[in-house]
C-alpha cells in the first residue's frame, strides 16, 4: 500500500485571477500574466505588499517553440517588480502551471518561503495550425512521433480501446463537448462563448440569408456526426473534439496557513495534492486508462483523508473529450466504463450532481497549456467562494473543488483538492 | 563485436536491412520495441537483439487528417489520412506504428483484435530516405 503524505506546514490561496483566453495578436506573454496578476492582486481581501512576495514558480510548456523566447522566469518576474527575488520556470508540458503550483505548496510547506506566486502563461496563437501540433507534439514519446502520432491521434487511439472495451461511441463524446459549451457562454473568460445550438442555428440562418442549401441538422447531436460540420482531426476526435490554440496567463498568491488571516478570512486550503508519471502507449499495459492521474489521484485522496465523493465538483483537463471521459473515471467520480452513461444521464452538467467544467473547460475557455493548470484553481477559487456568476453551481453547500491537469499524452497528471473550511 | 545500442536508431537501422529486431532482456525475457538502454520491466541492462515474428494485432488505432509537416511532406492530409495505432506483438510486447492496407478514411475498415503482420515502410522526401515500421492486414 502507498504511503500517505502529508504536509508539513498546510498552504492556503488567498488571492487568484486570470487573463482572458483567446486568440491575441497585438499582445503578448507579459501583457496576459500582467491582466492575471492585476486580477489577482484585487481579488486579495485585505491587500498584498508585492515586496512581501518571497518567491515565484512560472509554469511555461514551450513559448521556446511557439514565440522563440525561452527563460519566462525572469523575465515575468521583473515585469511584476518582484526582481531580485527568485523566479523559477516549471515544465511538465500542458501541466507546467500544476507543477509551479505544487512547487509553491513544497516550498512553503517546508518552512522555507511563507508567501509564493505562482502561474502560468503560454502563447500559442502566432504559430499557425500545423506548427503548434508539431510544438505540441514536443511531448509525445519519441516513438510515438516516429509512428506519425500527433496529439490528438494519441487520444483518438485512446478513445477507440475505451470504445471497443466499454461499447461506448463518439455519441458519448458528444455529450461533453455540448456540455462544456453550454458552460462557457457563461464564462466572461472562456474563448468560446457560443453553445452548439447557436452555432447551429447561425450557419442555419447565414445559409438562408445567402440562399444556400439549408443544413438539415435535427438536434446537436446531428450537427456534430455531419463531418462538413465537424470534420476528422484523427478519428474518433474530430474538431469538436478539441480543444483551440489560445493565449493566456493565471496565477494565484499561496500563503502559509498561519499567514492566509491577514490576507482574507475566507481562504481556500489545499487539503491534497498529487502528481504521477505516465508511459508511452508501447509500454503501457492497458489504453483505456491513465496510469499518472490514478497515481495522483490516490495521493491527493490520501493526504486529504477524502473519497471522489467528497469532491462536489472538479475541473477536469479536456484537452479532447475523451481525455475527460477517461479522467473522470480514473479521478474515482465514476466506474470504469460507467463514466460515459453517468454524463449521458446529465451527472456532469452545471446542475448535475457532480459538475465538470463548469468554466467551459479546456475546449471552450481555451488552452493556453502552461496557464492551463493553475487557471483551473482560479475557477475552483470562483466557485468556492460563489463569485463564478452565472455558472454559480447551484448548491448552497460547495466547499470542495478539485482540479485535475495532464501533460503530454498522459506522461504528467496531477490532481489537487481545494477546500473552503 | 558490441552490440548496436539497444535504441530507436539501431532499430531503424536494422529495419533499413529489411530485419525487424527486438530488445530481448536477459534476467527476464521480455522484449521491448523498439529496444531501449534498461528493460523496461525488470530494470535489467543484460540484453540481446532478437529477430520478431512481426506477427500481432491490432490494440487502439487513429485515422489522422490533420497532419504534421513530415507527414504533409509524404502526400498525407485532409483528404488523405493515414492510420497510426498501437500493435500488440506475438513476442508479448506492444509497438506503435503506422497501420497500411487499409482505408484510413474508413474507420470501419479497421477494428481492435484484427490481425496484422508486419511490413517494412521506405519512403524518400527532399532525398532523404526514411524508413518506418508499419503493419497490415494479415
Ligand atoms: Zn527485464
Amino acid at each position: 500500500m502507498k504511503k500517505t503524505r502529508k504536509l508539513n506546514r498546510n498552504v492556503a490561496i488567498v488571492g487568484a485571477g486570470m487573463s482572458r483566453f483567446g486568440m491575441y495578436r497585438d499582445r503578448d506573454c507579459r501583457d496576459f500574466f500582467s491582466e492575471a496578476f492585476q486580477e489577482m492582486m484585487a481579488s486579495i481581501d485585505k491587500g498584498l505588499d508585492i515586496n512581501d512576495i518571497d518567491a515565484m514558480y512560472l509554469g511555461n510548456f514551450s513559448n521556446d517553440f511557439f514565440v522563440h523566447q525561452a527563460h519566462w522566469g525572469p523575465i515575468m518576474s521583473e515585469l511584476l517588480g518582484l526582481v531580485p527575488k527568485p523566479a523559477t520556470r516549471t515544465e511538465g508540458a500542458c501541466a507546467s502551471s500544476a507543477l509551479a503550483f505544487r512547487e509553491g505548496v513544497f516550498a512553503i510547506a517546508s518552512g522555507f518561503y511563507d508567501i509564493v506566486l505562482v502561474g502560468g502563461a503560454e502563447q500559442m496563437s502566432r504559430c499557425a495550425t500545423e506548427e503548434v501540433a508539431e510544438g505540441l507534439a514536443l511531448a509525445t514519446f519519441p516513438d510515438e512521433g516516429l509512428a506519425g502520432f500527433t496529439f490528438p491521434g494519441v487520444f483518438g487511439a485512446a478513445a477507440s480501446a475505451y470504445f471497443d472495451r466499454y461499447g461506448a461511441t463518439r455519441d458519448a463524446l458528444m455529450d461533453i463537448t455540448i456540455k462544456s459549451h453550454n458552460n462557457a457562454p457563461l464564462n466572461p473568460k472562456a474563448q468560446f462563448k457560443v453553445s452548439i445550438r447557436d452555432l447551429m442555428n447561425a450557419k442555419i440562418e447565414k445559409a438562408e440569408q445567402l440562399g444556400r442549401p439549408v443544413p438539415e441538422w435535427d438536434d446537436e447531436k446531428a450537427f456534430l456526426w455531419d463531418p462538413k460540420a465537424n470534420p476528422m482531426v484523427a478519428w474518433p476526435m474530430h474538431l469538436f473534439d478539441c480543444c483551440p490554440i489560445s493565449d493566456g496567463a493565471s496565477c494565484v498568491l499561496l500563503v502559509a496557513e498561519d499567514l492566509a488571516k491577514q490576507f482574507t478570512d475566507d481562504p481556500l486550503y489545499v487539503a491534497g495534492i498529487g502528481q504521477g508519471s505516465g508511459r508511452g502507449m508501447s509500454s503501457k499495459p492497458d489504453l483505456t486508462y491513465f496510469e499518472a492521474t490514478r497515481y495522483a489521484a490516490e495521493e491527493a485522496y490520501g493526504m486529504a483523508g477524502m473519497t471522489p465523493e467528497d469532491v462536489q465538483f472538479a475541473e477536469v483537463h479536456d484537452c479532447f473529450s475523451v481525455a475527460e471521459l477517461i479522467h473522470v473515471e480514473d479521478l474515482g467520480f465514476f466506474k470504469p466504463g460507467e463514466g460515459y452513461k453517468a454524463i449521458a444521464d446529465g451527472a456532469t452538467r452545471l446542475d448535475g450532481p457532480k459538475p465538470i467544467n463548469t468554466s467551459g473547460g479546456l475546449k471552450c475557455k481555451g488552452h493556453p497549456v502552461g496557464a492551463t493548470g493553475v487557471s483551473q484553481m482560479v475557477e475552483i477559487w470562483s466557485q468556492l467562494r460563489g463569485i463564478a456568476g452565472e455558472r454559480q453551481i447551484p448548491n448552497p453547500n460547495l466547499r470542495i473543488g478539485a482540479t485535475h491537469n495532464l501533460g503530454g499524452t498522459g506522461g504528467t497528471c496531477t490532481f489537487t483538492i481545494l477546500e473552503r473550511r | 563485436m558490441a552490440p548496436l545500442p539497444f535504441n530507436i536508431q539501431s532499430f531503424e537501422h536494422y529495419l533499413g536491412e529489411d530485419k525487424l529486431m527486438g530488445g530481448k532482456c536477459n534476467a527476464c525475457g521480455m522484449v521491448v520495441v523498439p529496444p531501449r538502454p534498461i528493460c523496461a520491466d525488470c530494470g535489467g541492462i543484460d540484453l540481446e537483439w532478437v529477430p520478431l515474428t512481426g506477427k500481432g494485432e491490432l490494440m487502439a488505432y487513429t485515422n489522422i487528417a490533420v497532419v504534421p509537416p513530415a507527414m504533409a511532406a509524404e502526400g498525407y492530409g485532409r483528404n488523405n489520412p493515414y492510420c497510426s495505432g498501437v500493435v500488440g506483438l506475438e513476442e508479448g510486447c506492444h509497438v506503435v506504428a503506422r497501420i497500411v492496407g487499409i482505408d484510413a478514411s474508413d474507420p470501419e475498415s479497421l477494428s481492435i483484435g484484427m490481425p496484422l503482420t508486419a511490413t517494412i515502410l521506405k519512403s524518400e522526401v527532399d532525398g532523404i530516405a526514411k524508413v518506418r515500421l508499419g503493419f497490415e492486414p494479415s
